[in-house]
């Protein structure tokens, strides 16, 4: 049997490669007519060399809570999900728009707080921060800028544009992935990639993160000494902690490899110590640095925060970094722009109500079997709630946390994922899915050209966290050719 | 580099040398046992003992049957079986991706799954051979692989560090074997019967020399037929021969200068260098080569302890 695309229905959803049963959008016509030349047989063959070809190179992430078995192989669909050059021109510059502004404001928040005395944003949204650092009061990092690699999430709605979802700016992952995820695809579909796309690399993200990472430097070497800082082999990333360090060549180093010595950061290696420039440091601000933050922790290195305070040291996201991903100042984000950088947002947020203001929270309790709520600094899509699909237990239990805690969330109207075709054991399926896109930020912004596309597997589902049953497929950004 | 990354690289290559050492004695010893008469001391539990696993071996099972052997050091669970040692050269690479070439450890990942699929067939006489011949194959490739691609930086200096240090200690175990050190009733027959060996000790001897692929270089360097002094002597003392203690303590010597820090190490190895040399192997075999062995293998773990030493994180 073939793939028809006259049978394929994504029930009122927005799908991103077919607009009506049998009628491709034009930058997915190639795709669509080329999988329509395969039966399902061959189909399901190319998914059995992706899945042997993912096992074998080991691309692999954890889940904790699966004792014993320490990494899993990652989920992932042959069929590439395709967006056209020209819409992705627009959505990079609305990217790097976005964390220019977001800098702006971490470094102002951290200072002088002119936003806060204009009244902008509310100070008490600051005070209360689960992820104000006041130990960050009054540094000045390289460039003024503190969040160097963020992961913004990005969801397509029943219009089929884009809209910001989430900005994650502590230590965002998943780009291993979206480089493995390509490595995959040339396997599968080589003639895709010779033939009928003009499709734009992805490989060039490690070499993109080196030198923003490099620019960093305190020192002024040719090539500084970069390091990247994982909490263990035992961490759900570690795959691709360890694939960042070797694609960059740079060190792969945990808490107790490095040694603080009168406030220089150094390495423990075979020729004794060697000083460190720069921390990619993928370990949570709160274990960084036991004698600044949780002293019970066993991950960072004591000194760590005062060498960085000294600028002795990089690092990467910056410590209080995290300020600007909280969900309630996510939606602030669009008068953050326009206040620093007196431009209109390229990229629109998803509508929200803030459950602190009175009149929005009402909205909120009245209407939560229709709403999406979310905990300001919750990620990975715990302690979330989707109304539309909650018992009625769980509504009850949110409207008390809510009430209880009305600063700790927010909530947004159920977006209408677009969806995308995946791969069924049967036929071709339409599955919700979302886009992470990776921005860098030094002297210079970076967009990768795409990102890393997230399916909700299970028929119906919106929850895309490969934590949670999720799984990802190659993104495409192809030319009009 | 990295003293963690140091110690795991030395690791990695240590276990994935100890994977292909037990795959070759157990497929020399399936070979040999089928030749040797019926009432000989030597049995299914001398692999036990090679491999230094009696202790474990015997708390689970009662018997060395070749069953119970082969299932113990193929595939199970005890942290000794060739799937175990497998599992641990494959948590080394996993965890030290950053310095290895991507394709060393897609190929170990590939081998444990290999073994892990097909481990339980090696019980079976007939599917042994092929099976422990396709593990020592993938072994050899990724050997070849590593010294293909990798410069001989620090991390390459440190899989040639683990891989000679294993091989040299295992080489020490074989000749412990044949020398009869693990069959105290054999080894009073060889000494009563130096001149005329029991036919099955050329045997044991000839099949020890084929574990390690020696019996080709033996027979060009030693035109003499197969005999217990000649054979020890090759195995612990030809510089050639690269599988042999000798050729990989000189190895150790020649690695080691690649690296800082080198003295502690450097002034063990010429200890354990001494001792193996001043050995007068004829006498030895007379008395029994317990000793001697025991010692080479004390001098050995002390090189490890000072590598440990210099180099890892303590």
């Amino acid at each position: 049997m073939r793939v028809n695309w006259k049978t394929y229905n994504s029930g009122g959803f927005f799908d991103e490669l077919i607009s009506s049963p049998g009628h491709a959008r034009k930058p997915a016509r190639r795709l669509a007519s080329y999988l329509r030349g395969l039966t399902h047989e061959e189909l399901l063959q190319k998914k059995t060399a992706a899945e042997l070809a993912i096992k074998t190179m080991g691309i692999s992430f954890t889940v904790y809570s699966d004792a014993g078995n320490i990494d899993r192989e990652w989920p992932f669909d042959i069929i590439p999900r395709i967006i056209a050059q020209k819409e992705w021109s627009y959505t990079d510059e609305g990217l790097k728009q976005r964390l220019r502004a977001l800098n702006c404001f971490i470094h102002d928040v951290y200072n002088e707080q002119k936003i806060l005395k204009d009244k902008v944003v509310p100070r008490e949204l600051i005070s209360n921060s689960g992820n104000f650092r006041k130990q960050c009061v009054g540094i000045k990092p390289k460039y003024n800028v503190w969040a160097h690699i963020c992961g913004t999430d990005l969801i397509k709605d029943s219009d089929g544009k884009f809209y910001v979802l989430e900005d994650n700016l502590r230590v965002p992952s998943g780009v291993s992935y979206m480089l493995e995820n390509r490595r995959v695809t040339k396997r599968v579909f080589p003639e895709l990639f010779e033939n009928y796309y003009d499709i734009r690399p992805v490989t060039e993200y490690p070499a993109q993160l080196l030198e923003t990472l490099s620019s960093l430097s305190p020192r002024k070497l040719k090539s500084p000494e970069v390091v990247v800082l994982t909490p263990g082999i035992y961490n759900s990333a570690y795959f691709e902690h360890s694939y960042l360090a070797q694609r960059m060549g740079a060190e792969l180093v945990e808490g107790n490899d490095l040694v603080v010595e009168k406030d220089k950061v150094f390495m423990r290696s075979i020729d004794g110590l060697t000083q460190v420039d720069v921390i990619y440091r993928r370990i949570d601000d709160l274990f960084l640095d036991p004698s600044v933050f949780n002293e019970e922790s066993v991950l960072g290195v004591k000194g760590l925060f005062n060498s960085w305070i000294k600028g002795n040291v990089a690092l990467a996201n910056a410590p209080g970094a995290g300020v600007a991903d909280d969900k309630i100042i996510y939606t602030y984000v669009p008068q953050i722009i326009k206040y620093y950088l007196d431009e209109d947002p390229i990229l629109p947020n998803v509508p929200s109500f803030l459950c602190i203001d009175k009149k929005q929270r009402q909205h909120v309790l009245e209407n939560l079997d229709k709403l999406v709520v979310k905990p300001a600094n919750g990620s990975g899509g715990y302690g979330m709630l989707i109304g539309p699909q909650a018992s009625k237990r769980e509504l009850a239990e949110f409207r008390r946390r809510i009430k209880a805690d009305p600063r700790n969330y927010m909530a947004q109207p159920l977006v209408s994922l677009s969806t995308v075709p995946i791969l069924g054991d049967r036929v071709v399926e339409p599955r919700h899915v979302d886009l992470r896109p990776f921005v860098l930020q030094a002297d210079k912004s970076y967009v990768t050209a795409g990102g890393l596309t997230r399916v909700a597997i299970v028929k119906g589902s919106y929850v895309v966290n490969s934590s949670q049953g999720g799984g990802s497929k190659d993104t495409w950004i192809v030319g009009d050719n | 580099m990295l003293s963690r990354v140091a110690e795991r690289v030395y690791w990695q290559a240590r276990y994935l040398e100890r994977v292909e050492n037990t795959a070759r004695l157990l497929s020399v010893f399936s070979g040999l046992l089928l030749d040797l008469p019926p009432g000989t001391k030597l049995g299914w539990n001398t692999l036990v003992q090679i491999t230094g696993t009696d202790a474990a071996f015997y708390v689970k099972h009662k018997q060395a049957s070749e069953r119970n052997v082969i299932r113990f050091l193929l595939a199970e669970n005890y942290g000794l079986s060739i799937l175990d040692i497998l599992a641990l050269t494959r948590e080394n690479a996993r965890t030290t991706r950053e310095v290895m070439p991507t394709e060393a450890f897609e190929q170990i990942n590939e081998l444990y799954y290999f073994a892990r699929e097909n481990a339980a067939s090696g019980v079976d006489r007939g599917k042994r051979y092929e099976l422990l011949e396709a593990i020592i194959k993938r072994c050899q490739q990724i050997w070849g692989l590593m010294a293909g691609t990798m410069s001989r930086d620090a991390a390459y200096s440190f899989v040639r560090i683990g891989r000679a240090l294993e091989r040299a200690d295992m080489t020490t175990r074989l000749v412990d074997v044949g020398s009869g050190n693990l069959m105290p009733d054999v080894q009073e027959q060889n000494s009563a019967a130096e001149s005329s060996p029991e036919p099955y000790e050329n045997i044991l001897w000839m099949n020890i020399l084929r574990s390690q692929s020696a019996y080709q270089m033996y027979r060009q360097h030693v035109r003499f037929r197969v005999n217990a002094a000649d054979v020890v002597r090759f195995l612990l003392l030809n510089e050639e021969f690269p599988r042999s203690t000798h050729h990989n303590l000189i190895t150790l010597t020649k690695v080691l200068h690649r690296l800082p820090n080198n003295g502690k190490v450097s002034r063990q190895i010429n200890k354990t260098k001494r001792i193996l040399k001043d050995a007068d192997i004829e006498k030895l075999l007379r008395r029994g080569l317990l000793k001697h062995i025991d010692n080479l293998q004390l001098e050995m773990a002390n090189i490890h302890f000072k590598i440990a030493e210099t180099w890892f994180l303590q």
